[in-house]
């Protein structure tokens, strides 16, 4: 991020949203919301004094809430650009009307209380989501406390635990007194595998990360005991494999084959109540701090994204390419490219690897003076068009536009943006409109000589 | 079921148990992922074989044998625990008593030859009664399973508390809930007890 930050050739719009798309390949309008900051990108030096007298406090949502952070912040510490935002939800300024001890903290005079967001719509020849996923809501599982008990967390919080630069400096404690926690439980497959959550899908990236957890869990505190309660164990990665066995035999960790019926509290410790599918019996097992490795799901406004950008989309809100083997980074929308979670689980390593796939698709794009497309597109015989327009109604990626011919106005085919789906084609009552190699005599003839 | 003793039909159609219940109970076996939570919620997995999990693989391995002679179905109490975490979705608690009326269906000797008497008491005292006299039913269970002293300690302190009447208690339209009774056997053609217990 920071190398990019310093790239003249890359501009970086931290904090904004795409709010509109129109367009095509090569010449998509974009419409992007800039959010009020509140801080002046130019003049702020990034020195953190406004940050440091800040008085309101509110929890962290980087540390997961197991930190506090100000009104006033960076949400972590290699954020870039190093500039902080105003939270106004919680800003003692816009709640209250006074404070303001940021801005008579600010030497460059960089906070602008009156600051609004701006719309700016620019042009750019291709998209790359990379939007990422969001955490599934294990808080509705009522066999695991629902999400009252406060010594059961998630991965991610795990992963806060174990930094140490992070709210607990590299201690796993119990978030209920802070006690160094001993008996640690992790769940596999919290959310995922699980139609009545509504996601029969694989994580994929939990038994990894939960091995890599029960490993620093044992070198940060050796005293400690890792269990870990998985149905089957996917490390299909290079070197996984090895690395899985490597926490069971010298780090420890206890993996019992069975997936956790309920979670409740006896005293101040939890009780696990799993089964060893394995030998075939129930098995109870006493924690200090269970963790869950809940499910990735598509950020909540993924379904909104996808319709702003023309693209499709799965059951579950993932990104649809155009071939999950053959195009893995490519939307049906040309110019548009997918990669990472928003498309489907993925770890580090694939996550890598597919944007550089889609770094290439924008380049072989932009390398080219003229644009290579498939011939089977479709295409309007004006005289018979009578301009009903029914086909704009039915294409699902926007490629019908109008024009004006003898006084009339006609469908278009945008030849870049139609994908020869044929939607138009079937829809047209004047049969003005055929898909280039499948025109009705052609199909026609094809069903005589196959009848014949 | 050893390979060499299955019948002709099930050596033909290897999903054949799989098939049967789902055409009993409409519940799919195939479903399942095998993830346990099933026998991890179960109170009564501790103390018996084969647990809820095992069940559903002995299915899907088309052994009908093994079955007869398992006990876990027998125990189980209907409290639904397993249906209601299952994340397949499967009623697991529908299949176990699927089960239990294949074992009697096919003419098979409960494993649990105790419970399926209580059952059968239990639902006799129902048709009678309209309700359970649960004085009768404990007696009747102790007397057709030989054992008649067994929960005799816990009497004298329920009869005490008002729990325990020595006299049933007919419900008004009791000859309604015995015309449910039938047609519900109708429905299963299947009676809902072992063969007699000797001596009656």
């Amino acid at each position: 991020m920071t190398e990019s930050s310093q790239d003249p050739r890359i501009r970086l719009l931290t904090y904004s949203e795409v709010e509109e798309v129109r367009g095509y390949v090569g010449n998509f309008d974009v419409t992007i919301r800039k959010k009020a900051r509140f801080v002046d990108l130019d003049k702020c030096t990034g020195c953190g004094e406004c940050t440091q007298k800040c008085p309101k406090k509110v929890p962290s949502e980087f540390d997961m809430g197991l930190g506090k952070r100000k009104a006033i912040y960076t949400p972590f510490g290699q954020a870039v650009p190093n500039v902080p935002v105003i939270d106004k939800d919680n800003c003692l300024y816009f709640k209250k009307g006074r404070c303001k001890l940021c801005v008579e903290a600010c030497g460059p005079g960089a906070i602008k209380l009156d600051d609004e967001d701006e719309l700016i719509t620019e042009k750019f020849g291709a998209i790359v989501v990379a939007t990422g996923f969001q955490q599934f809501d294990w808080t509705r599982y009522g066999e695991y406390g629902g999400g009252k008990i406060k010594n059961i967390v998630t991965g991610l919080h795990m992963e806060r635990m174990l930094e140490t630069t992070g709210p607990t400096a590299g201690k796993v404690v119990r978030p209920s007194d802070g006690k160094l926690a001993r008996d640690v439980v992790f769940v596999q497959c919290v959310g995922s595998r699980d139609e009545k959550s509504g996601m029969p899908y694989c994580s994929r990236v939990c038994c990894m990360y939960t091995a890599k957890h029960a490993l620093l869990l044992k070198e940060h505190q050796p005293e400690s005991q890792a269990y870990i309660f998985y149905i089957d164990v996917r490390a299909p990665g290079k070197n996984y494999e090895e690395f899985y066995q490597k926490v069971q035999r010298d780090f420890g960790a206890i993996y019992i084959r069975g997936r956790p019926s309920r979670i409740y509290e006896r005293g101040e410790r939890l009780v696990v109540r799993g089964a060893d599918t394995l030998t075939g019996r129930p098995v109870e097992v006493e924690a200090d701090l269970v963790v869950l490795a809940s499910a990735m799901v598509p950020n909540a406004d993924a379904v909104e994204l996808a319709k702003k950008l023309n693209i499709p989309h799965d059951q579950y809100g993932f990104f649809t390419e155009v071939h999950p083997k053959l195009q893995p980074v490519d939307s049906v929308t040309r110019g548009v490219f997918l990669t990472g979670a928003c498309q489907f689980p993925r770890d580090i390593p694939d996550t890598v690897a597919m944007s550089g796939a889609a770094a290439v698709g924008v380049c072989s794009i932009f390398s080219q003076d003229e644009l290579t497309i498939e011939p089977r597109i479709a295409r309007v015989d004006e005289q018979r068009c009578t301009g009903c327009l029914s086909c704009v109604e039915v294409c699902p990626f926007g490629a019908i536009e109008t024009r004006e011919r003898d006084g009339r106005t006609i469908a278009s085919i945008q030849e870049s943006l139609c994908a020869g789906c044929g939607n138009c084609a079937s829809t047209c009552r004047q049969r003005a409109i055929d898909v280039q190699g499948f025109k009705d005599e052609q199909i026609l003839a094809q069903i005589k000589a196959a009848f014949a | 079921m050893t390979e060499h003793e299955s019948t002709a039909e099930q050596e033909r159609n290897p999903h054949a148990l799989r098939e049967r219940i789902l055409a009993l109970s409409g519940e799919d076996v195939g479903r399942c992922i095998q993830c346990g939570k099933c026998t991890a919620g179960c109170p009564v997995a501790p103390d018996v074989q084969p647990t809820p999990n095992q069940v559903m693989q002995l299915i899907r391995m088309n052994d009908l044998e093994t079955l007869m002679g398992a006990s876990m179905f027998w125990y189980c109490s209907s409290c639904q625990t397993c249906t209601a975490r299952c994340p397949m979705e499967i009623d697991i608690e529908a299949v176990m008593n699927t089960l239990r009326r294949l074992v009697l269906e096919a003419g098979g000797e409960p494993a649990e030859k105790d419970v399926a008497t209580l059952n059968k008491v239990f639902l006799r005292s129902l048709r009678a009664h309209g309700r359970i006299f649960e004085f009768g039913v404990v007696m009747n269970r102790n007397l057709r399973t030989g054992k008649p002293l067994r929960d005799a300690m816990l009497g004298p302190a329920m009869f005490g508390k008002g729990k325990l009447g020595l006299r049933p208690h007919n419900v008004r339209q009791r000859k309604k809930i015995k015309r449910i009774i039938e047609k519900a056997r109708r429905f299963e053609r299947v009676e809902p007890g072992p063969p007699d217990a000797p001596g009656e």
